[in-house]
């Protein structure tokens, strides 16, 4: 369960979230329409610690998130339990592609290198990256990035998964290939099984994405939520 | 202009070492036995510069690693005299005085003329040598003394009697640190009169066929040697060996081994009144027939640059690359650090890392190195070695603290938000995703500082280290030519850097196909 209780976070004055209350379910998909700029990604960034804010409070995976900034420790306890795909991949271009993907579990689950490489293999496999474990990030497609930045973010067992933007820099006909491995994801056949059912929010420009996968909708507009209902 | 900025820095190094040993001498005992005086109880340590060439000391061509003349001999008597082993010591020889102060050797015995400010500043030993200031000018030129000179550029060396003396005589006063530069510039006309000890202009001077020698002394003094202050068992005991080499003998026929021998050297037996009396030497009368026979002195076989010198560059050159390699492997992890703490560091941190970058990028490095060697020396005592590499390494840690800097403000907020995103902490984000990405982008660059630092180690011959700038300077003297070994000199220094200039530009090649591989 998710709760957001009147969330709101300023830049430079102007209120990005302006007063944000919204709950989900375990096990939810829930997508974000609106506009650029009516705050979905900097929601999503407030739901794993990337950004503080200003008011209310945030319930997720167990820890509880207010205006005082966490300590070192619950956030890496947050982080393990709430994943992020982030727009642009980011993957570390300093490593192949296996190493991408084992660096959280060996550096901060400090996992045994050769378990960590066992799990994240089969993960890649799954993903149909097997060919392309000791690839350089630099020499995969658009779609591989994705499906590599996904792994990493799937490799440690979170309970969420925060995805931004996930289809927008990928060429249209990967689209629905993205879709198909997010209902995967959701499914559980991608993906290491922690003990509760995966929760998804995605931010998304997307209808199509939101229509197929979500359970829910939810519209920003001017840093609030202006409807929240079922897909349309 | 270099050479107008090394003497700035220079002085004040100097004059901050003189402070500091002052401060630190007060203190000593002043008693005690010649042995506890000397830095070795079996030893006495001479220090002196192979780059005064012949006849004071010089390396034999035949023999590398012999040194040879007429201070030599007396070094050796005078060791033998007290029952001890002579050993000579390399040093600059500018900075003798202060090298002696830090105890780098017991004796200064270079050429050293008693000065009324070096008595000031150590222990002068009676006389063993009487020198006269040979006046040269350009063979044709009217001038035929001092007083014809005032106003025209007289060229002499940095540090000597000669220089203190020209300061009142109304010329223009040109600053050298070697002994066959000066004679050199007259040949060639950017100097109109050379001021130097007869010995020097003998040698390097006179026989040069563009060159006219004034047959009288301008002035007269004594060469001496120097022992740093509170060791007076020491100058006693060299005192008493200096005079009975005078009774005996032996320092005449030292003197007459290498054709120094003239009518100056007669006061020498009743000098030590002459010298104790008059702390420095007074200028003769210019009527006064002062002049003295010139023998012909020994010099050098004219022998060119052969397998013995190249030997002698190899060796200069590994040091030069020894240093450097010492100097980087501080340099590059400590710039590293700072790097990361200018960055990322908290307030207090960055401000000591930004503190420490300004200081040691807005100070020259030869002004570090003076203080690091002589400045620090009553605190601790590094050796020359270790002063260099150290001296070379935090300068060069500054440096690389802004390239490092600069390569982890480039890198993309995304890949520290990412690996934050996966709960790596602080430290970890530093430690496995920023550092080694901005390692890599500053490879090409980091290079590129290695072979400025090659070419910087060559600052450190200051302090007493031969490497491979040093050691073509001590050739080109000894074999009166600049072009030879400077050529061989620069080959070195190219065979070095070039393949350290292809590895930069590869490592920015592959750098560019990584970060643009469709460009590629």
């Amino acid at each position: 369960m998710i709760r957001i209780r009147g969330l709101r976070k300023s830049f430079g004055g102007r209120f990005v979230l302006d007063g944000v209350d919204a709950e989900v379910r375990e096990g939810a998909v829930v997508a974000l329409l609106g506009p650029s700029g009516s705050g979905k990604s900097t929601l999503l960034r407030c739901l794993n610690g990337l950004e503080r804010f200003d008011h209310g409070s945030v319930e997720i995976a167990g820890l509880s998130l207010t205006a005082t900034p966490a300590t070192s420790d619950e956030l890496t306890r947050l982080r393990s339990a709430v994943g992020m795909v982030f727009q642009e991949f980011h993957l570390f271009p300093h490593l192949d592609v296996l190493d991408n993907v084992t660096l959280a579990p060996r550096v901060v689950r400090k996992a045994d290198r050769a378990v960590a490489e066992r799990k994240a293999r089969d993960l890649l496999e799954v993903l149909g990256l097997a060919e392309r474990v000791h690839a350089r990030t630099f020499e995969l497609s658009g779609g591989q990035k994705q499906r590599v930045a996904l792994a990493r973010a799937l490799v440690q067992g979170v309970e969420v998964l925060l995805l931004d933007e996930p289809t927008s820099a990928l060429d249209p006909a990967l689209k629905g290939e993205v879709r198909d491995l997010l209902r995967r994801v959701r499914s559980g056949e991608v993906g290491e099984r922690g003990a509760k059912p995966l929760t998804l929010l995605i931010a998304t420009h997307e209808l199509d994405l939101a229509r197929d996968l979500a359970d829910e909708v939810w519209t920003m507009r001017e840093g609030r939520i202006e409807r929240r209902g079922a897909p349309a | 202009m270099r050479r107008a900025k090394l003497e700035w820095t220079k002085r004040i190094a100097l004059t901050l070492s003189a402070v500091l040993v002052t401060l630190s001498s007060a203190g000593r005992s002043r008693a005690g036995e010649l042995e506890r005086e000397l830095r070795k109880p079996s030893e006495l340590s001479w220090g002196g510069d192979l780059q005064g060439g012949a006849p004071y000391v010089f390396e034999d061509e035949t023999q590398p690693g012999k040194i040879r003349g007429f201070e030599v001999d007396i070094a050796e008597a005078l060791a033998r005299r007290l029952g001890l082993e002579a050993r000579f010591a390399q040093n600059d020889w500018s900075n003798l005085v202060p090298a002696l102060e830090r105890g780098d050797f017991d004796i200064a015995l270079n050429g050293l003329e008693d000065t009324r400010e070096r008595r000031e500043r150590i222990l002068l030993s009676e006389p063993y040598f009487v020198y006269g200031e040979t006046l040269a000018v350009r063979k044709g030129a009217p001038a035929s003394s001092l007083e014809a000179l005032s106003g025209r550029r007289v060229a002499t060396l940095n540090q000597t009697f000669a220089h203190d003396f020209l300061k009142t005589r109304g010329v223009e006063i040109v600053l050298y640190e070697g002994q066959q530069e000066p004679y050199a510039d007259l040949a060639q006309g950017r100097v109109d009169a050379v001021l130097l000890d007869h010995v020097i202009a003998d040698v390097y001077g006179c026989p040069l066929p563009e060159v006219r020698c004034l047959p009288e002394d301008v002035a007269r003094g004594t060469y001496v040697i120097g022992i740093a202050k509170g060791r007076a068992a020491l100058k006693r005991a060299i005192d008493d060996a200096l005079a009975a080499m005078r009774r005996d003998g032996e320092l005449e026929r030292v003197l007459r081994t290498w054709k120094l021998w003239d009518e100056r050297q007669l006061t020498l037996a009743s000098t030590s009144s002459v010298a104790s009396a008059t702390s420095s030497p007074s200028p003769l009368p210019s009527t006064a027939p002062g002049s003295a026979a010139r023998p012909p002195l020994e010099t050098p076989s004219q022998r060119g640059f052969d397998a013995v010198q190249l030997a002698l560059f190899l060796q200069g050159a590994g040091a030069t690359i020894a240093i450097s390699l010492g100097a980087f492997a501080l340099a590059l992890p400590f710039g590293l650090l700072l790097a990361v703490a200018r960055a990322f560091g908290g307030t207090a941190l960055r401000v000591a890392a930004t503190a420490y970058i300004e200081l040691f990028r807005g100070t020259p490095v030869l002004l570090q190195l003076y203080v690091l060697y002589f400045g620090l020396a009553p605190i601790v005592k590094f050796d020359a070695w270790q002063a260099a590499v150290l001296g070379l390494g935090l300068n060069y840690a500054a440096y690389e603290a802004e390239v490092h800097r600069g390569a982890l403000m480039a890198l993309p907020r995304g890949q520290s938000e990412a690996a934050r995103a996966l709960g790596l902490t602080r430290l970890q984000t530093l430690r496995h995703v920023l550092v080694p990405q901005a390692f890599t982008n500053a490879l090409p660059a980091v290079t590129n500082d290695f072979i400025a630092l090659l070419k910087d180690s060559s600052l450190v011959s200051v302090i007493t280290v031969v490497e491979l700038t040093k050691r073509m300077t001590i050739s080109a003297v000894d074999l009166r030519d600049w072009l030879v070994p400077g050529v061989a000199c620069a080959a070195l220094y190219l065979a070095m850097s070039l393949p350290l200039a292809r590895l930069s530009r590869h490592l920015e090649r592959r750098l560019a196909h990584d970060s643009h591989p469709r460009l590629a």
